[in-house]
């Protein structure tokens, strides 16, 4: 039965005090990691013959405005479908600079999901194979899910502010 | 035998034709669009873009308290939404901690299997027309008609559907709408018959066959690195579903099986499905027998006791103090939610739908990301249909069963 | 399961155009007849992206029957239809598609928005999506809803029936339909 106790012993076991930040929200075993590391990590989780975390379940990112230097969260969720257990990790990167190693070699599947996490935050997956925008048009000139960026068309003239609540007053 | 006229080696230069295919192409079924590179009538290579009916979901959300959400889930799978409502709920309810009693539990089984069914006929006799068989879309068509009838009489709504609230219905299910769901299930008269008659008409046809078998497999191993989920990666012999590894809404009391294929190809594909339209029928027939069971009281229970997001009754609202201040506070969406940070996934009709939703304690969730089953396998059609002929690859995408609005989001 | 066979006596036939008639001949407004005729005879190009799609799915099958209304034949290429009915959101990415469609297909043509997306951007009010398709191509009928309901769709295919049979033959030639169409930056 592989609990989360064993994979936390395992992961400090091959990586030491790097991993950080360990919880366990609604019983899913969730850490934070260098993003230096986040291949490695996978390559192991994958590779180990206990762990066997072989199905990347979901990537995506988050922005944290306020976190300086750490804006940027893409969060990983793996599945081991042996012993039915899922993890989730997470590697922060400074907005400025916001490279992170692509996980397209490992799993195919990473392939659309590292486009779309560049396409809504702009994270830059490095040795992505096609990293180009995937669901907005190409002519675009920022990243939309940033949480600067209104949700809006800002380009709309038929709607007054002013009776949506969006007024100036 | 001599006579041929032989031409020297590479004195004909070997040419690909470009065929662009969508994104608006009628056998694409939605808005897809693949740059076809072929060679004769054979696919050299494919490049797919996506995108074209991108609404910004996630972004919407951000700004959405949690039941105003639910309409947005609706448009995701458009062909099977109330399991994408329900996946919802059940998210929320997962953050909220509320614990549903076991008749919310069994209604809503009714309604996803129903949903289930729904989606699956629909991919299913799609794939029918596309190899040229148009009489099964136009009698199982009649049937997802009879679903709706359904849907409307719970919820008053027959497409994007709305259904259910966090902790259950917004209504308890009328007589009405239990004599609808024997009509459907009626062996004779009912979906089973026809059900049986459409399997008659494709499973041993022998066009079908030919047509179909050995058209876009895919090998387990590839498919799980892609990311495939749902019927799909089933076809290919993986027998994993969420409905049982990690059962949610109280599918651990229920006696059903996982089918499963072999080679991952379209015949697989439809044949699963198939099945699994059986399973989801004997599951609804379990459930309507449990709801039945129950008796007083307990038969009019409809949802949890949850009053900061269930919306009261509108005559206590009118007449209890604590009943409008919730009632206020629900519409205007001011009710503050924990913090959390939570995963959940269902079983949606064409694979593992899942939601992760961070929340730092606000109105809103500060993060919504939905795993759009579709939009992660989709990434292998380029694959799938390579070394194909053009012919396979129309076949190939409406039995990936591919929903442009949850591949879009 | 056997089928009783019946005539269907209950065929309501059209009205026949005011006009002249005698033995054998008939002398009417050729206007009249066109109208008649076209009216009768639309071939629609369904333009689906989304949920309404699906409903529209559910007008053409069995049930709602979209043929009832001389609209057999659903054709997909735009050279052919005359009817464009664009159900679904239109995103931005699409809308160029969107024109070069209509662009595509040949005069007289009219064009249907099915849904709250196609009319107006609906509840996706968002930097992704088109705030209607009346923003890069002429409209005739909008039909309201999320997705409408079946009925709402024939309902506003009977409202383009009305146009059709109602429209002028000269009516393309007219320098506001030339006016209009200057407007899309349509020549």
């Amino acid at each position: 039965m592989l609990t989360n106790e064993i994979i936390q012993q395992k992961l400090t076991e091959k990586f030491g005090e790097a991993l950080t930040d360990w919880q366990a929200p609604y019983d899913m075993l969730t850490f934070t990691a260098p993003k230096d590391l986040n291949l490695k990590i996978m390559q192991f989780l994958y590779d180990d013959e206990t762990l066997k975390f072989r199905f990347l379940t979901d990537l995506q990112a988050v922005h944290f405005p306020d976190k300086k230097g750490a804006e940027l969260a893409v969060v990983y969720h793996l599945h081991n479908w042996v012993d039915n257990v899922r993890i989730r990790f997470k590697v922060f990167t400074d907005i400025q600079q916001p490279d992170v190693f692509s996980a397209t070699a490992l799993y195919q599947s990473a392939n659309f999901m590292e486009r779309e996490t560049y396409d809504f935050f702009g994270v830059n997956f490095v040795g992505h194979p096609n990293l180009i925008r995937i669901l907005n048009v190409d002519e675009m000139d920022y990243f939309p899910m940033r949480k600067e960026f209104p949700l809006e068309d800002q380009t709309r003239i038929d709607k007054d502010d002013e009776m949506f609540g969006r007024g100036k007053y | 035998m001599s006579d041929h006229i032989l031409l020297p080696e590479g004195s004909i230069e070997k040419q690909t034709t470009t065929l662009n295919l969508g994104p608006t192409h009628p056998a694409t079924h939605g808005v897809f669009q693949n740059i076809l590179e072929l060679d004769g009538e054979r696919i050299m290579k494919a490049t797919s873009t996506v995108g074209y009916i991108h609404r910004a979901f996630e972004k919407i959300a951000e700004r959405r308290p949690l039941y105003q959400i639910t309409p947005l889930t609706d448009r995701l799978n458009y062909c099977s939404s109330p399991i994408n409502n329900m996946g919802w709920h059940l998210t929320c309810e997962k953050l909220l901690g509320v614990t549903t009693p076991k008749r919310v539990d069994y209604l809503r089984i009714i309604i996803m299997e129903l949903a289930r069914i729904s989606d699956h006929l629909i991919c299913n006799s799609i794939v029918g027309v596309d190899s040229g068989a148009y009489s099964g879309f136009l009698y199982v068509m009649q049937f997802r008609e009879l679903i709706y009838e359904i849907y409307e009489e719970v919820c008053g709504s027959r497409l994007t559907t709305n259904i259910g609230r966090i902790g259950g219905f917004e209504r308890n299910f009328t007589n009405t709408a239990f004599e609808k769901l024997e009509k459907f299930l009626d062996e004779k008269s009912g979906y089973p018959a026809q059900l049986k008659e459409f399997e008659n008409l494709f499973n041993r046809n022998r066009i079908f066959m030919e047509r179909t078998i050995g058209c876009g497999p895919i090998a387990a191993e590839r498919a799980m690195n892609y990311g495939f989920t749902g019927p799909n990666l089933r076809a290919a012999g993986v027998d994993y579903d969420v409905r049982i590894h990690s059962p949610y809404s109280s599918y651990q009391d229920f006696n059903f099986t996982i089918p499963v294929g072999t080679t991952g190809d379209c015949y697989d594909r439809f044949l699963v499905r198939n099945q699994e339209m059986w399973q989801s029928l004997s599951i609804i027939n379990q459930a309507y027998k449990k709801v039945q069971e129950f008796k007083g009281a307990e038969a009019e229970v409809y949802h949890a006791d949850v009053p900061a997001y269930y919306l009261p009754e509108k005559k206590d609202v009118y007449t209890k103090m604590e009943a409008l201040i919730y009632h206020f506070k629900i519409v205007m969406g001011e009710t503050e939610m924990p913090v959390g940070e939570v995963y959940n996934s269902v079983e949606g009709a064409n694979g593992e739908l899942g939601y992760y939703l961070i929340s730092d304690g606000g109105r809103t969730p500060y993060r919504l990301h939905f795993r759009r089953p579709c939009f992660i396998y989709y990434q292998a059609y380029p694959e799938l249909v390579k070394d194909g002929m053009l012919s396979d690859a129309v076949i190939t995408m409406s039995s990936l069963n591919l929903i442009a609005g949850e591949l879009d989001a | 399961m056997a089928r009783p066979v019946q005539f269907n006596n209950t065929v309501k036939f059209e009205g026949i155009p005011e006009g002249y008639m005698g033995e054998g001949f008939m002398a009417t407004n050729f206007e009249k007849v066109v109208g008649l005729a076209r009216k009768n005879s639309i071939w629609p190009l369904p333009f689906a992206t989304s949920c309404c799609g699906i409903e529209f799915m559910a007008t053409m099958a069995s049930h709602y029957d979209l043929a009832r209304f001389g609209s057999e034949r659903v054709g997909f290429s735009p050279r052919q239809c005359d009817l464009l009915m664009v159900m679904g959101t239109i995103a931005k990415k699409m809308g160029p598609v969107l024109k070069q469609v209509y662009l595509q297909m040949a005069e007289p043509r009219w064009v249907i928005a099915v849904g709250a997306c196609a009319s107006s951007g609906g509840i996706f009010d968002t930097y992704s999506v088109l705030q209607g398709i009346d923003q890069v191509i002429p409209v005739d009928v909008y039909v309201p809803g999320c997705p409408p309901r079946p009925e709402a769709i024939l309902d506003g295919f009977m409202k383009i029936q009305e146009l059709v049979h109602a429209e002028g033959l000269r009516r393309r030639h007219s320098d506001q339909y030339q006016e209009l169409m200057n407007s899309y930056g349509i020549k």
